[in-house]
């Protein structure tokens, strides 16, 4: 497996109209590696559009290059590019069957019909679209012809498969079951992967690697569970799932892996995956909603007032208000616990094992 | 429900209607009994004046023209010249429409501007700004003389180059609006998928343009076959239809010869009509919404670019030279002869043609305002009402906008110089004739734009409205009304322009008493006075842009965005 098989290199993007001009994507650096999916999150105008369209050849990058396989593809037209793009709105040629649409590429290519016919066959059986040959593309169902785009952009046998946000226009129930599906035939086919999104949940239940984009510039790479567990900063953390954020400071670096924090007077020890604090800085402290625990109200503890109580059947959120701060706290399996109602005073006990630390900034809403 | 039940339905509800709404069910009959008597029966009296002679069956009109070549010529000379026009314009108008939506071209809206100009002026000033470039006495003549060898300006050559002028503008209309449709996603697709250029265009966007083509082909086919104005100026010895049946006409009095002429003019225009209504409209995988999709414009090669904009340029150069030596023209003491500067041309334009401008300007005022009100109404009742005779009463205002004006005009010599049953009144001669031919030939327009002003708009916009208790009157008039406003003034504009720029019909029904601005011209262009009717056209070009600029400042009073040339066009 080859670990830089697309590379992006200080790949940079400006748009310009009249006097103004839009950094789209900022001196992006990106390796991803054979039979990888990668995802670039982000909220919309982050710029991952624009970096997946230049690495397809639809956008030439400003400045920067773009590697495939150890190729340089930077100014390859589109039509000559190992890739395929899986398109937001589908593209399918409404004027060609489910079939042709499928088959498309591999005309293009010249390729005998036999092999067309085998190949395109094959595909549909993969992605499930069995006997829909002669079927207009008009007359399929918003998830076929989400499958007849994917269809027609692997069949290609891409070295990277682009897909941009493929899930958006289908509805929240296909939306999942279309993710799962789109993760096996990914792996069945073992094909690297880049994939658009900026619905959080998707990027994390479906990539490898995800990368997550902010006003061009790319905020962390990492697992979903490196970066659920151990954001970087504070847009990542709120981004991906719910945080709570309590001010604090640095009191003691105890290793390179564990630092004590003081929140609101509490001490608490946390372990990060690399120091990088000193004594005295502000930090934020990261709690997911998950990570903490309500006792009966007792001293020396973070002691705070329920604000809102909602069940879920499955969990209990609670919303405690910490001196003008608001924490949401999710118990699981309620039926454990004991019920707290609004207005009663509670501790919220911390575990210390899933708590992360940030570097505090100044939260504009 | 099967077909016998639901005819009972309609007819009860139909029967409601006369109950619940009286007052519409009248102005439905009235509508119809209009539409009838000026819309169907002045086509059928030229129908029957070419089959009955003496009140009996009688081919001989028909066999007395296919037995001389000199008579039916004619029709294939129309032909041929519809399908040169219709070709050469709609490969113009297409690559106009490519670059303005396909290509990063500099100066777009200076170029759509120039592009449709063609279709706000009087039809024949092209022809008679050929006649001053490239006639005998042609500032261009002797240059072109030398390039090309003889050549002259009369006849098909000069006909194709300017109906191509003309009427180019309407293929590009029709073109840029499907090229507009067309997702660029779809392009981007088949280039992902390793198309070029050269395979994306004949595999994506040719195909999905075709329908649009084939309609625009058809329809700038229906106004070459139908245009009277630039042949009678310059046809030479070419002779076409539309100008042999009014020269039967008025030069022989010999109306069943006319007629018959005029329905060999009807039958291919209405064929073309109906397959561009019903068939290929039917065909597109394109729907027209009037909302830009997002193009994205990509760097594109040289060889692309070359002839794409070379093509553009010289198109409107085209049209800058030929309205340009109007200008220049009407300035010139003799064109040709004595090119000193002079406004006396403006003076006695304004001494000889005051009177036709005052007609003109009077019989379009009154005209335009009705034309625009039955308009807007006819839509409201095609779009939102349900009644028996819905499809007729759409299909029959729609009739006018394709019969060539000629037809039009012999039969309403024919239908209204006598009493008939239908309408016992003889209207020859006055001016009610030249309002009611303008209002009905204009009218289908104003129903156009009305129609797609109200699908546009969401019906549950309305049930809003009626859902917060307003009755459907109050509805009406406080909720679809303004929203139709724009769409309104916008057909009163394109009723005024060719209300004033009209010749090919109501140059039949004109008298001493009223005559018209365009026919005036007409006669000093005959006199070969060139330099008087260039004068007199740019008066005519220039009420024209006024009265469009005031529409234009209404509807950006009442409606943002709606630009009334988009909607002449």
């Amino acid at each position: 497996m080859k670990q830089d098989y697309l590379v992006l290199k200080n790949l940079e993007k400006i748009f310009r109209s009249g006097k103004e001009s839009v950094t789209a994507v900022d001196k992006v650096n990106l390796e991803v590696k054979e039979g990888e999916l990668v995802t670039l999150l982000g909220p919309s105008g982050c710029g991952k559009t624009t970096a997946l369209r230049m690495i397809s050849g639809f956008e030439l990058p400003t400045s920067g290059k773009i590697f495939i396989d150890g190729e340089d593809v930077t100014t390859t037209p589109p039509n000559q590019r190992p890739t395929t793009m899986v398109f937001q709105n589908y593209a399918l040629f409404p004027h060609m069957t489910v079939y042709q649409n499928i088959a498309y590429g591999l005309r293009i290519h010249r390729i005998a019909e036999k092999i067309i016919r085998e190949r395109t066959e094959v595909i549909m059986d993969l992605v499930g679209l069995k006997g829909l040959n002669n079927r207009s593309p008009a007359q399929l169902s918003g998830g076929q012809q989400q499958r007849v785009s994917l269809a027609r952009s692997l069949i290609m046998e891409p070295k990277v498969l682009l897909l941009d946000e493929p899930l958006s226009n289908l509805d929240a129930k296909m939306r999942v079951s279309t993710r799962l599906e789109i993760r096996k035939i990914q792996q069945r086919v073992g094909i690297t992967s880049v994939y658009v999104t900026h619905d959080q949940e998707e990027a994390i239940t479906l990539s490898d690697r995800v990368v997550i984009m902010k006003a061009g510039k790319i905020q962390q790479i990492g697992t979903p569970q490196e970066i659920y567990a151990h954001p970087v900063n504070y847009f990542v953390a709120d981004f991906i799932g719910k945080a709570n954020f309590l001010g604090g400071k640095v009191v003691n670096i105890l290793s390179q892996e564990e630092i004590e924090v003081d929140i609101k007077g509490v001490k608490h020890k946390v372990s990060i995956p690399k120091n990088t604090f000193s004594e005295g800085d502000r930090i934020f402290l990261v709690i997911r909603p998950e990570s903490a625990e309500l006792e009966p109200k007792k001293s020396g503890t973070i002691n705070g007032i329920i604000s809102q109580v909602i069940y879920l059947g499955s969990r209990m959120v609670y919303e405690i208000e910490v001196e003008k701060n608001f924490l949401t706290v999710e118990i699981a399996n309620p039926q454990e616990h004991k019920i707290y109602s609004i207005g009663e005073e509670v501790s919220v006990i911390l575990k210390e094992k899933s708590l992360h630390v940030i570097p505090y900034e100044e939260i504009k809403n | 429900m099967n077909s016998s039940n639901r005819k009972i339905h309609d007819i009860t509800g139909n029967l409601r209607l006369i109950w619940k709404e009286p007052l519409l069910f009248i102005s439905i009959l009235a509508i119809f009994y209009f539409l009838i008597v000026f819309v169907v029966f002045p086509i059928f009296q030229v129908f029957k004046t070419s089959l009955f002679i003496d009140k009996q069956w009688n081919f001989s009109n028909y066999s007395a023209i296919f037995s001389k070549r000199y008579y039916y010529q004619p029709f294939f000379n129309s032909m041929l010249l519809g399908v040169y026009t219709a070709t050469i314009g709609t490969i113009i108008g297409f690559i106009f429409s490519y670059a303005l939506t396909r290509t990063p071209m500099p100066f777009k809206n200076f170029f759509r501007m120039t592009a449709t100009f063609p279709i706000i002026s009087p039809p024949f000033v092209v022809a008679l700004s050929a006649i001053l470039l490239f006639g005998r006495a042609g500032s261009l003549n002797s240059f072109l003389s030398k390039i090309i060898g003889d050549y002259t300006i009369y006849g098909l050559g000069g006909l194709i180059l300017v109906e191509t002028i003309a009427y180019a503008p309407t293929a590009f209309l029709v073109l840029y609006g499907i090229l507009q449709a067309i997702d660029p996603s779809l392009e981007e697709a088949s280039m992902d998928l390793g198309a070029s250029r050269a395979k994306v265009f004949s595999t994506i966007t040719l195909p999905l343009a075709t329908p649009g083509i084939a309609s625009a082909w058809l329809l700038v086919f229906i106004q070459s076959l139908a245009d009277f104005g630039n042949p009678m100026v310059i046809s030479g010895n070419y002779r076409v239809l539309s100008v042999q049946a009014f020269l039967q006409i008025t030069g022989m009095y010999d109306l069943p010869r006319g007629s018959t002429l005029a329905i060999l003019l009807f039958i291919p225009t209405i064929i073309a009509f109906f397959l561009q209504k019903y068939w290929v409209s039917r065909k597109s995988y394109v729907t027209v919404t009037g909302k830009p999709t997002g193009a994205t414009i990509k760097q594109l090669e040289w060889y692309i670019k070359l002839p794409v904009y070379s093509c553009c340029i010289i198109f409107t150069g085209m049209v800058f030279l030929f309205y340009g030596t109007i200008i220049h023209g009407s300035f010139q003491t003799l064109w040709g002869v004595n090119p000193t500067l002079t406004l006396k041309n403006y003076v006695e334009v304004y001494q000889v043609g005051k009177d036709y401008l005052i007609d003109s300007l009077v019989l379009s005022s009154v005209a335009t305002p009705i034309a625009g009100i039955i308009g807007i109404f006819i839509s409201f009742l095609v779009i939102r009402k349900k009644f028996i005779g819905r499809g007729v009463m759409e299909f029959i205002s729609m009739l006018t906008f394709a019969v060539p004006g000629t037809v039009v005009g012999i039969g309403y010599i024919l239908a209204f110089n006598q009493k008939t049953v239908l309408f016992p009144f003889v209207m020859t001669g006055t001016a009610w004739i030249i309002i009611i031919l303008l209002v009905f030939r204009n009218m289908p327009v104003g129903i156009r734009s009305g129609i797609a002003a109200l699908q546009q708009i969401d019906p549950s916009i309305e049930e809003a409205s009626t859902d917060l208790g307003a009755d459907s009157n109050t509805t009406f008039r406080r909720i679809t009304l303004p929203m139709i406003a724009p769409a309104f003034f916008s057909g009163l504009a394109y009723n005024f322009v060719k209300a004033m720029t009209a010749i090919s019909a109501v140059i039949f029904v004109v008298s001493g008493k009223w005559n018209l601005i365009t026919i005036a011209i007409l006669g000093f262009v005959d006199n070969s006075r060139y330099a008087q009717a260039a004068a007199m056209s740019n008066l005519l070009i220039i009420i024209v842009l006024i009265a469009l600029g005031i529409i234009q400042l209404i509807v950006n009073r009442i409606g943002k965005g709606v630009r009334t040339i988009d909607i002449v066009a």
